[in-house]
């Protein structure tokens, strides 16, 4: 399945990421990362649990309404087993953790802030993902 | 969260989060075949993911260059809980490539993974808890959790 490029869209939708993002950063002060804003709800500590909880309910909710009324939106799911997306959140889950953020902290964030160790962060996450990608498509044949 | 805390600041955080998740299927990084097109650089690829980097980076670093660093303190909050570390180590580096193998296996990282979550693709049922469960693993792993970056 090829998808087509998309920059105008692409750029847009970019651009209310950011926006997001800024949000978070000029209103409760904080970092847009979506693996810190979950994975420190999941380290509940008092007085730092709501911003994180109503920005992961936008979210979550706002997936809810894009399935019911722009479920195009969401084609383009690969052709994988349950298994095989599990494997690949656990690696996710704990990659984004271990490294400190995912590609809204450091690729979005980090990024904006010039800061080298999300620069550094992003240009590897890239590199990993195209290599899994040449491997699973292009050494192994799979359909993804 | 302190007892006198208004309700708009949370009327504000839940539409930041409503709009970042608009603002991935606009992009089309709700479409796994989209972020897998962008890593496949051998293949037909799809360089649209750049494109939502660079809109979102725009928009971020004039918030932050031109908005945060001239401003005392954020609007909700009395300073600014910004990541501090400059230094790369070794876990920044091999967690973001732990990372990278499961976002090009996937086609998800964990903000599309949310949204995907939300609109009931079983996809995303499969790899949203996996993704938490990781997150727990990590965080048992490692006994004085790190700072995020975000």
């Amino acid at each position: 399945m090829t998808a087509a490029f998309t920059p105008v869209r692409s750029l847009l939708g970019g651009a209310l990421i950011g926006i997001s993002a800024a949000t978070l950063l000029l209103g409760p002060g904080r970092i847009a990362g979506i693996t810190g804003i979950l994975g420190g709800a999941l380290r509940a500590r008092a007085g730092d649990l709501a911003w994180r909880l109503w920005f992961l309910l936008g979210l979550v909710g706002g997936g809810v309404v894009l399935g019911r009324v722009w479920p195009a939106t969401f084609q383009g799911q690969l052709a994988r087993s349950g298994l095989w997306f599990a494997a690949a959140g656990l690696l996710v889950g704990f990659g984004t953790r271990l490294g400190n953020g995912c590609t809204s902290g450091h690729g979005v964030c980090g990024v904006g802030r010039l800061s080298p160790r999300s620069l550094l962060a992003t240009a590897v996450f890239i590199l990993t993902g195209a290599i899994t990608v040449f491997v699973v498509r292009h050494l192994l044949g799979g359909p993804a | 969260m302190t007892g006198r805390r208004p309700a708009w600041p949370a009327i504000v955080e839940l539409l930041a989060g409503a709009v970042f998740a608009l603002g991935l299927a606009v992009s089309g990084m709700t479409q796994p075949a989209k972020v897998v097109g962008f890593l496949d650089f051998f293949g037909s690829w799809d360089p649209s993911l750049a494109f939502v980097m660079l809109g979102a980076v725009a928009v971020y670093a004039l918030a932050y260059w031109r908005g945060a660093r001239r401003m005392g303190k954020p609007l909700f909050a009395e300073r600014f809980s910004l990541p501090t570390r400059s230094k790369v180590d070794a876990p920044l580096v091999a967690g973001a490539g732990i990372f990278g193998i499961g976002w090009g296996l996937s086609g998800f990282c964990p903000g599309p993974g949310l949204v995907a979550f939300g609109a009931g693709a079983r996809t995303a049922w499969w790899f949203v808890p996996a993704a938490v469960a990781g997150m727990l693993l990590q965080q048992l792993a490692a006994r004085d959790p790190a700072r995020g970056d975000g």
